[in-house]
């Protein structure tokens, strides 16, 4: 079976789709396209169903909160991992978020391992996925209230206990009775 | 800030206290008028391979929806990496896959590594290989005991965790812990590899391919196995990879896609070795491939233990490694990078890397994002049993509930590593 | 029972050995709730497995279901969404019965302390021996579960029945 000649993705997108591509960073020998947020779920179709791209596998999806540096134009930002098994290549997509109520359209629609990692995000940063067939927290009790991983969010850090306050802690540690 | 107490209930309550109509949507409607029986397979239960809730839609013992519901768990781990320096952090992230805790910490290291740039020199690759390879024997180990044990092979559970024990023992001399050593560290290892540890390696060498076999007699062409294994939770290549499956669930249904042999790390390419594969994607297949890996890693060790090359164990980049203790009496610069290394940690620029290496159970990748201080900005890890619980609410439809039990046990999850 | 006490005054020789015979059935077999939450319960199960044998004091098997198990080894970082299903089972067991809680995590919260973990599962349950470790060793876990039978041998059945 003859393969398709391999394309290079950042000529094949510049091509196809010019006016969405932000920003192309290399570092390290890895590729980011940064893109408009609204256009995710075209450029993942794009990118899966060309001949020469076949990005048929998504490793990973991530999001980061760049409080309280604020140096990105955006707070947040959300990184699509993406794998090629035909081609043996990965890509990063990149989008950033404004800060009130950051909202992207899901690509459950393009890679159906995305229902979970875009619910973890929902759940840890608190971003939402337009379209998402079922958005509720996953590693969270369902009532939780806030969103962890965002950096003003506290560690939650409880004091330790030593010799010299232990009295003072143990005091107010709600031990159980019985 | 002090911690909110956990309200603890002064009595359990005697029933659900929910409604049914929180699930409309997420199970058929035939469950909303009661035809079809919702039944909690709890997170307390003997066969979901540890804080597992699956909430399952039967009609009979068919299973018609499979709702799984994690985070039972969720230790919060990348958010407290957020809070320590990067080598203080690999101590936390042994605790994630607790099967395969060097797995774990071998992806974030090699990540540090390729924020900053830090080479490895090419004897703590080799070691790094083997310790990763007698990494994947005991987490198959412990899946195979632990999987034949549910499906009833008791005896199965006990040779396997006799062979850990020669392990264990082995990961005690490199590290001083049996289980969470943290022996991988950024730039190569802790130490150099103590005294006894190649000959009990080479006696382990020796002892366990007959133990594989025995295994595989008390199991391979045993007819209950067979009966109980063959054509259960068949999962169609396209599907698998549709889902974001990985490793030897993946493996199973074909797909010929091992990170060792695709993208190698850690000096991966200099091996021979097989990578096996099943064809029809159902349990047993998943379990023929597992049980060979255990013989290619036997190889793979040999050829390393072989070829082991001398040279430092660690990288000597004082800007990134502190340096021995002998050194601190006679160098000034020793002592700087010492202080510097130990109160400070070392910088990392604000850029982000990806990478992502083959644990026993699938891909686990690392996502880290510096600041360019000392403390990740952010760290995230892509563990394959968090992509394969969500297959299981697909594999499982149409099977029993005891069909269902193979079916965890053949994805071979392990909930610290879908929580973390 | 309060009423035999009283009429009989101070028994002596028969309370003592009624002491000595009830705590030493129930410390010969005392089976744990299989109840492993994350790494300690790996080790607890090579505890169990045929190197470091549980069987050898009296824990031949866990039970799965609380209501027929004596002791529960908490075994694991407890979270916040565990907590509410640890009480319940605790409640569900019947007395008597004992806590231990094995490893870091369960004893203090270990090595995590964030808004995830509860720091130490006697924020839940009443606790008997706690063992530390990280995890612990099968040798100091059944260290642990030998001082738990003392702990019980050291119990006197009388007053118990009477609370």
């Amino acid at each position: 079976m003859q393969i398709p000649a391999a394309l290079d993705p950042v000529e094949a997108i510049r091509e196809a789709m010019p006016d969405s591509l932000l920003d192309v960073h290399l570092f390290r020998d890895e590729t980011t396209l940064i893109i408009k947020p609204e256009k995710i779920v075209a450029f993942a179709r794009y990118l899966r169903d060309t001949k020469g791209l076949v990005f048929n596998f998504l490793s990973d999806i991530s999001a980061v909160d760049y409080y309280p540096d604020y140096n990105r134009p955006g707070r947040f930002g959300v990184c699509y991992h993406l794998y090629s098994m035909l081609y043996n290549r990965r890509l990063r997509l990149k989008v950033y978020l404004p800060e009130d109520a950051p909202t992207v359209p899901t690509v459950t629609v393009v890679w159906r391992a995305a229902e979970w990692l875009e619910r973890e995000i929902y759940d840890m940063m608190g971003i939402n996925f337009k379209g998402h067939p079922d958005l509720r927290r996953v590693l969270l009790p369902d009532d939780w209230e806030g969103h962890p991983h965002r950096r003003d969010y506290p560690l939650g850090y409880e004091t330790v206990m030593f010799s010299f306050n232990k009295d003072e802690i143990n005091k107010s540690k709600p031990y159980a009775k019985e | 800030m002090t911690l909110t107490p956990v309200p603890v209930p002064a009595q359990a309550p005697e029933e659900w206290q929910g409604s049914v109509e929180a699930l409309r949507g997420l199970v058929s409607d035939r469950a909303m008028t009661g035809e079809t029986l919702l039944l909690n397979l709890g997170p307390h239960h003997p066969s979901t391979h540890g804080v597992l809730r699956l909430l399952l839609e039967l009609d009979g013992e068919e299973i018609v929806t499979c709702l799984p519901d994690i985070g039972y768990l969720h230790t919060g781990i990348e958010k407290n990496i957020e809070s320590k320096s990067y080598e203080k952090a690999v101590t936390l992230t042994d605790r994630m896959d607790y099967l395969a805790p060097m797995s774990n910490n071998t992806v974030f290291c090699m990540a540090i590594e390729k924020l900053v740039g830090l080479d490895v020199p090419e004897r703590a690759q080799a070691i790094r290989v083997i310790c990763l390879e007698l990494t994947r024997i005991n987490s198959h180990l412990v899946w195979l005991g632990t999987h034949a044990m549910d499906m009833g092979a008791m005896s199965v559970f006990l040779y396997c965790f006799r062979e850990r024990e020669f392990v264990l023992d082995m990961f005690e001399m490199l590290s001083g812990q049996r289980m969470m050593g943290s022996y991988m560290r950024p730039g190569g290892v802790w130490r150099d590899l103590p005294a006894e540890f190649l000959p009990a390696l080479n006696k382990f060498l020796d002892y366990f391919p007959a133990k594989i076999d025995d295994y595989e007699t008390l199991l391979t062409n045993n007819p209950i196995w067979i009966d109980r294994t063959q054509g259960i939770g068949v999962v169609e290549p396209e599907d698998a990879m549709a889902l974001g499956m990985s490793g030897p669930s993946l493996r199973g249904s074909g797909v010929n896609w091992d990170i060792r042999k695709a993208q190698p790390y850690s000096g991966y390419e200099q091996y021979n070795f097989n990578v096996p594969l099943g064809e029809h994607g159902d349990v047993y297949d998943r379990f023929l491939v597992r049980v060979q890996e255990l013989r290619e890693s036997l190889k793979i060790i040999r050829q390393a233990v072989d070829k082991l090359p001398g040279g430092p164990f660690r990288s000597t980049n004082r800007k990134f490694v502190p340096p021995p203790r002998a050194e601190l009496g006679g160098s000034m610069e020793a002592v700087i990078h010492h202080f510097k290394l130990w109160t400070e940690g070392f910088p990392a620029p604000d850029e982000e890397v990806y990478v992502a290496i083959e644990s026993p159970r699938g891909e686990i990748g690392c996502y880290l994002h510096g600041t360019g201080g000392n403390k990740p900005r952010r760290v995230h890890f892509k563990t394959p049993s968090f992509m394969h619980i969500s297959a299981l609410g697909v594999i499982s439809q149409g099977h029993m509930i005891a069909d269902l039990v193979g079916i965890i046990g053949s994805v071979d999850i392990v909930l610290g590593d879908s929580d973390r | 029972m309060g009423v035999i006490s009283s009429k009989m005054g101070n028994l002596g020789v028969v309370t003592t050995s009624l002491d000595e015979a009830v705590n030493w059935a129930r410390t010969g077999a005392m089976w744990p709730l299989l109840f492993g939450l994350a790494c300690c319960a790996i080790e607890m199960m090579s505890t169990q497995a045929s190197n470091y044998d549980l069987s050898r004091f009296g824990m031949e098997l866990n039970r799965a279901s609380p209501r027929q198990s004596d002791l529960i080894i908490v075994a694991g970082r407890v979270t916040r969404k565990m907590a509410p299903v640890i009480r319940q089972l605790y409640d569900q067991m019947a007395s008597p019965k004992w806590v231990l809680s094995m490893g870091d995590c369960a004893s203090c919260g270990g090595v995590y302390n964030n808004y995830a973990v509860v720091q130490g599962v006697d924020e839940i349950i009443p606790v008997d021996v706690y063992v530390a470790g990280c995890p612990p060793r099968p040798e100091q876990l059944i260290h642990g579960i030998l001082t738990l039978h003392e702990k019980v041998r050291g119990e006197r059945v009388l007053e118990t029945i009477n609370d």
